[in-house]
C-alpha cells in the first residue's frame, strides 16, 4: 500500500498535478481478477484501486438497490444481469471513441442482445453451463440432459444440480425443448412435473460446491459451468463436460459503466486496459474461461487454449443466454423452482 | 431455596435508582441501529414488490397472501391454506429443536465437568471451547463433510475397526444437517450453563446426599431448579440461531429443500428478489419466536415470586 | 465430601465434546500442508501455501482482513459486553418497572431477526442516514449483534447471585462502585467472560452482514474467505485458518501463564 502510494505521489509529481491520479472503485465477483493484473494498471496509471466482492448477480444487485449506487465505478454482472440493470436505469453509456481499444472486442460479442453496439459494458469472460460426469462410474453417453432429468440407474441419487434457479430451469427447458419465458401453461406445468419427478435422483443442490463435489466423490455427475470442470478435471477427477445435444447454457459476464460512477474517466481507462489482448488473456489463465477480446491467443496458456471444456465439438449443439423475463412470467418460474425446493 | 426468603436490608443493593442510565446505552444502540432497520423491514412486508429487487411504495397484502394463501400455480384457482411455507417452518423449528436438545444433552455435563475443575483450569476449558471458533464456520464446515463422507477417516476408521461393514451415507441427510448445526452452535449451550453451574453451591447437594437422595435424583431436583438460568440463557441461544441457519444445512444436508434462512435469503439475495415476501417471512419468523421469548421470560418471573 | 460435583460418564462426554469440536480442525491443519491445490486430494507435505500467505500476491489482503476481524471483534465484544452487563444490572437488580418486557424483547431483537433481513435492512438504513460504509459501519453492525449474546450468559449469571452479598457490602458503608467491583463483579465474572467470549466469536465468524454494510477495499476474515469459495477452497485457506488458530493458543497460553504468575506473586 505504502509503496502504491508512493508510486502515486511520484507521478503525480511529475506530471504536476496537484492531486494524485486518483481513485476507482471496483465492484466485482469474488475471486475473479488476478491481484498481478491490479497492481500492472496501478502502476501503469498510479491510479489507487480498490474492490470490493459479491457472491451472486442478484446479491449485487440487491447492495446497490439498498444504497450502494454511487459508490462503484464499474461492475461485472452476467448477460441477463446488464440488461435488468440497464432496463433499471443503473447503467451509464460511453462511446466507442472513448475506448481505444474498443475495436478489440472480438466481433461475435459487439452486438449482443443486452448491450447492442457496448455502449455501456464491454466483455469480461464467457462460457457455457451444462453438466459433468464421472467417466470412472457411468462409462455410457452422455450426450443427452437426460443424464440429469432422467439418469441412467448408477447415477441415479449421486447427483448435484446447481442451486440457481436460471440454469435449472432453462436446461430443463431445454430438455422438453420448450421456449424460455413462454407463458404456456401446458409446457410450464409439464417443466414442474418433470422436475419434482427428476428431484428425486439428485443427492443435492449446491453451486459453490458443484467442482468439489465431483472432485470427491460425493456427487457422479453435476451441472457445472465449463470452466470449473476444467478445474475439476486438473485437481484428477475423471470426469467429462458434456456439450448436450439439447444445448447448453451460455453465459457472459461483462463489466459495466455504473450510473453515478464517481471516477469515470478512470473507470474508462480501466475498461480499456482490460480490452488490451495482453490483459485479457491473464484474467482468462486465472479464469479459466474464454475471454471475448480477439487476439488473445498468443498469450492464453496451452492448457486453458486445448482444454475440451472450453472447445466444443465442431458439431455441438449451440448454447443459449438466458433471456429476462417479463414480471408476470418470471412470477411463474418463481413457483416452479421454489415448488420444486418446498 | 438458596438465600431469596432474607428480608431486604434498608438500604438494597443500590442499582434500583440507576435502572434508566444502566439501560440507555442498549437502548439506544439496539433500538436505533436494530429496531428502525427492523420497523423498516416491517413496513416493506406490506409494500409492493419492485420486480427483481426493492419496493414500491404502494401498500398491499401480497406478501401475507402468498405466504399462506395457495392460489394454484398460475394464481387462478380458488385460494386454499398454503402447506409450502407452514411446513417450511415446520421442519425448521423441528430441526433446530433436535439441534438445541443434542446440545443440552452434550453441552451441560461438558459445563458441569468444567465448573467441578479447579479455579485455575476453568478458563482454560472456556478457551478450549471457543478456540475452534476462531476458524471461520465454512471452512469448519467444509472440513466436517470431508470428515464425514463416504470415503472419508470417520467411515475408514469404523470399518477397519470392524464396526460397520458398508460406509454409512451422512453426507446429504438429516443427521449430518443436525451434527452441523450442532457444532455450530455447541459452545453457545456451554458457556451460559458452566456460567450459572459455577455459581452452583455445591453444599446444597452435600445436603441433599445426607438425605440420602441419589445423585440424579439431586441433579434433576435440586441442581437443575437452580441452574435453569443458564439453559434457558443456553437454549435460545442455540435454538433461534439455528432457525435461520442455512451453511450449515446446505453444505451438509444438500440444499434440496428451503429452511426458513434459505428461504429468506433467497428473496433478498437469489434470483426472486422478492424483498416483501421476504420481509413477511421475517416478520413470522420475528413474531413467532418473540411470542415464546416473553412468555418464557413472564414464566420465569412468575416462577422467581412464586 | 466431593461425590456430589462428579457424575460417572460427564468426563467422558466433555472430553468426546472435544474431540468432536477440534476433530475438523485437524483436517483443517493437515490440508494446509498439501502440496495439491486440492482441498480433497492429498499431493504430499509443503509450506508453499505458508509462504503464500505472507508473501503471495494477496498477502496484503489476508492480512488487514485478519487485522480488520481481530480488531473488530475485539472493540465489539467488549462494548457490547459492557452495554450487557449495564442492561443486566437493571434488568435483574432494578426490580420492576415500566417498560421491562418491550426491554427484554429489545435486547434479544438482534438475536431475533434472520441475518440477511439484518444486512439489507441496516445497509438501507445506514445509507438513509447517510453514513459511508467502512470500518465503523461494520463495527456498530457488530456492536448491535453481539449485545444478546452477551446478555444472556451475564442476566442469567446475574440472576443466580442473590443480593445479601451486595447487601452486607453496603451496610458496611461501601459505596455502590466499590460494592461492585469488589463484590459484585468477581462473582459475575464467569458470566462475563462468557459472554465477552461468545460475543467474540459471532463477531469474528460474521459474514452475511459484513458483507453488505462494508465499504469498497475493506474485508473481514469471513468475506475474504468466502471469496475463495467460488473457485473451491484453496489450501492457502486452510493455512492462515490454521494460523489464526496458533495465534488463539497463543494467546490463551499467554493469559494462562500471566495468570499463574499473578496468583504466585500474590500468594
Amino acid at each position: 500500500m505504502k509503496k502504491l502510494f508512493t508510486t502515486a505521489a511520484t507521478l503525480a509529481l511529475m506530471t504536476g498535478a496537484a492531486h494524485a491520479e486518483g481513485k476507482l472503485s471496483v465492484y466485482h465477483w469474488f475471486e475473479y481478477i488476478p491481484q498481478e493484473l491490479v497492481d500492472k494498471f496501478e502502476a501503469e496509471t498510479g491510479i489507487d484501486v480498490t474492490i470490493d466482492t459479491y457472491d451472486s448477480n442478484e446479491s449485487m444487485l440487491a447492495a446497490l438497490k439498498a444504497g450502494k449506487m454511487g459508490q462503484y465505478d464499474v461492475a461485472v454482472p452476467a448477460d441477463f444481469m446488464v440488461k435488468i440493470m440497464a432496463d433499471e436505469g443503473m447503467l451509464d453509456t460511453f462511446t466507442p471513441e472513448e475506448m481505444s481499444n474498443h475495436g478489440n472486442i472480438a466481433p461475435q460479442w459487439m452486438d449482443v442482445y443486452f448491450d447492442p453496439g457496448r455502449k455501456s459494458s464491454i466483455p469480461y469472460q464467457w462460457g457455457g453451463t451444462s453438466f459433468s460426469v464421472n467417466r470412472d462410474v457411468y462409462q455410457g453417453d452422455i450426450s443427452s440432459l437426460a443424464i440429469i432429468f432422467d439418469p441412467p440407474p448408477e447415477l441415479q441419487g449421486k447427483i448435484n444440480v446447481l442451486d440457481s434457479q436460471n440454469e435449472v430451469l432453462i436446461l430443463g427447458s431445454l430438455y422438453l425443448g420448450i421456449p424460455q419465458c413462454t407463458t404456456d401453461r401446458e409446457q410450464l406445468k409439464a417443466l414442474n412435473d418433470m422436475l419434482l419427478e427428476a428431484k428425486q435422483h439428485w443427492a443435492s443442490f449446491g453451486s459453490d460446491t458443484s467442482k468439489d463435489v465431483l472432485v470427491s466423490g460425493d456427487a457422479a455427475a453435476g451441472m457445472i459451468y465449463n470452466g470449473f470442470s476444467a478445474k475439476a478435471r486438473a485437481e484428477g477427477a475423471n470426469v467429462e463436460y458434456s456439450y448436450p445435444k439439447e444445448g447448453h447454457v451460455l453465459w457472459m459476464d461483462n463489466m459495466v459503466l455504473l450510473k453515478d460512477a464517481p471516477n469515470r474517466e478512470n473507470a474508462i481507462k480501466f475498461m480499456n486496459f482490460l480490452l488490451v489482448p495482453e490483459n485479457a488473456a491473464a484474467v482468462t489463465n486465472y479464469a479459466a474461461y474464454t475471454s471475448g477480446v480477439s487476439g488473445v491467443e498468443p498469450f492464453l496458456d496451452e492448457a486453458i487454449k486445448n482444454s475440451p471444456e472450453n472447445n466444443p465439438p465442431a458439431d455441438a449443439t449451440p448454447g443459449v443466454f438466458a433471456q429476462a423475463c417479463d414480471a408476470e412470467t418470471q412470477k411463474l418460474y418463481d413457483a416452479i423452482w421454489t415448488n420444486l425446493k418446498k | 431455596m438458596a438465600g431469596a426468603p432474607l428480608p431486604p436490608p434498608a438500604g438494597g443493593t443500590g442499582w434500583k435508582g440507576l435502572t434508566i442510565p444502566l439501560l440507555i446505552p442498549a437502548w439506544a444502540v439496539v433500538g436505533i441501529f436494530m429496531l428502525l432497520p427492523v420497523l423498516l423491514m416491517v413496513v416493506y412486508s406490506f409494500l409492493t414488490k419492485e420486480f427483481r429487487g426493492g419496493v414500491v411504495w404502494d401498500f398491499t397484502l401480497a406478501a401475507y397472501d402468498q405466504f399462506f394463501l395457495n392460489r394454484g400455480l398460475f394464481g387462478d384457482e380458488p385460494p386454499v391454506i398454503e402447506w409450502t411455507y407452514i411446513s417450511i417452518f415446520w421442519r425448521s423449528i423441528w430441526q433446530a429443536a433436535l439441534a438445541t436438545l443434542a446440545c443440552l444433552l452434550v453441552g451441560f455435563p461438558t459445563a458441569w465437568f468444567i465448573a467441578t475443575r479447579p479455579a485455575a483450569q476453568r478458563t482454560v476449558w472456556l478457551f478450549l471451547i471457543t478456540i475452534p471458533y476462531w476458524v471461520n464456520l465454512l471452512i469448519r464446515t467444509v472440513s466436517l463433510k470431508f470428515l464425514i463422507r463416504e470415503n472419508g477417516p470417520l467411515n475408514d476408521s469404523l470399518m477397519s475397526l470392524g464396526l460397520i461393514t458398508d460406509p454409512l451415507p451422512l453426507v446429504n441427510t438429516n443427521l449430518a444437517v443436525q451434527l452441523g448445526l450442532f457444532y455450530s452452535y455447541l459452545p453457545f449451550m456451554v458457556l451460559p450453563v458452566y456460567a450459572a453451574v459455577e455459581r452452583y453451591n455445591f453444599a446444597l447437594s452435600e445436603a441433599a446426599a445426607d438425605l440420602y437422595a441419589g445423585r440424579w435424583t439431586i441433579l434433576r431436583e435440586i441442581v437443575l431448579p437452580v441452574v435453569r438460568p443458564g439453559i434457558v440463557a443456553g437454549c435460545i441461544l442455540v435454538f433461534v440461531p439455528s432457525l435461520g441457519a442455512f451453511l450449515a444445512p446446505d453444505l451438509l444436508g444438500g440444499a434440496k429443500t428451503y429452511m426458513i434462512g434459505s428461504l429468506i435469503d433467497e428473496q433478498f439475495r437469489g434470483s426472486q428478489g422478492n424483498w416483501p415476501f421476504g420481509a413477511a417471512v421475517s416478520v413470522v419468523l420475528m413474531t413467532m419466536v418473540l411470542l415464546v421469548l416473553l412468555w418464557q421470560a413472564r414464566a420465569a418471573a412468575r416462577g422467581a415470586r412464586g | 465430601m466431593k461425590g456430589v460435583r462428579h457424575y460417572p460418564g460427564f468426563l467422558g462426554i466433555a472430553v468426546a465434546c472435544l474431540v468432536v469440536l477440534y476433530a475438523p480442525l485437524v483436517v483443517v491443519t493437515i490440508y494446509s500442508f498439501n502440496d495439491s491445490p486440492s482441498i480433497t486430494t492429498w499431493g504430499g507435505f509443503s509450506w508453499r501455501w505458508y509462504a503464500d500467505v505472507f508473501t503471495g500476491p494477496e498477502a496484503e489482503r489476508f492480512g488487514a482482513a485478519a487485522w480488520n476481524s481481530v480488531t473488530i471483534a475485539v472493540l465489539a465484544a467488549t462494548a457490547s459486553t459492557a452495554i450487557a452487563v449495564a442492561a443486566a444490572l437493571a434488568m435483574i437488580r432494578g426490580g420492576r418497572f415500566r417498560g421491562k418486557s418491550a426491554t427484554y424483547a429489545l435486547i434479544n431483537l438482534p438475536l431475533l431477526v434472520p441475518e440477511i433481513v439484518t444486512a439489507v435492512a441496516t445497509l438501507i438504513f445506514f445509507s438513509a442516514i447517510g453514513l459511508t460504509t467502512g470500518y465503523l459501519t461494520i463495527l456498530i453492525a457488530h456492536i448491535t449483534f453481539c449485545i444478546p449474546f452477551a446478555y444472556l450468559p451475564i442476566a442469567a449469571r446475574l440472576s443466580g447471585i442473590e443480593e445479601v452479598y451486595e447487601q452486607a457490602a453496603r451496610d458496611l458503608y461501601a459505596t455502590r462502585a466499590q460494592a461492585f467491583r469488589l463484590v459484585l463483579l468477581p462473582l459475575l465474572m464467569p458470566g462475563v467472560i462468557s459472554g465477552y467470549l461468545l460475543a467474540f466469536i459471532i463477531s469474528l465468524d460474521d459474514f452475511i452482514i459484513t458483507n453488505f454494510v462494508k465499504g469498497a477495499g475493506m474485508e473481514t476474515l469471513p468475506t475474504a474467505i468466502f471469496g475463495s469459495v467460488k473457485q473451491g477452497i484453496k489450501p492457502n485457506i486452510m493455512a492462515i485458518s490454521t494460523l489464526m488458530l496458533a495465534v488463539s493458543v497463543l494467546f490463551v497460553s499467554l493469559s494462562y501463564l500471566v495468570n499463574r504468575i499473578g496468583q504466585k506473586t500474590r500468594a
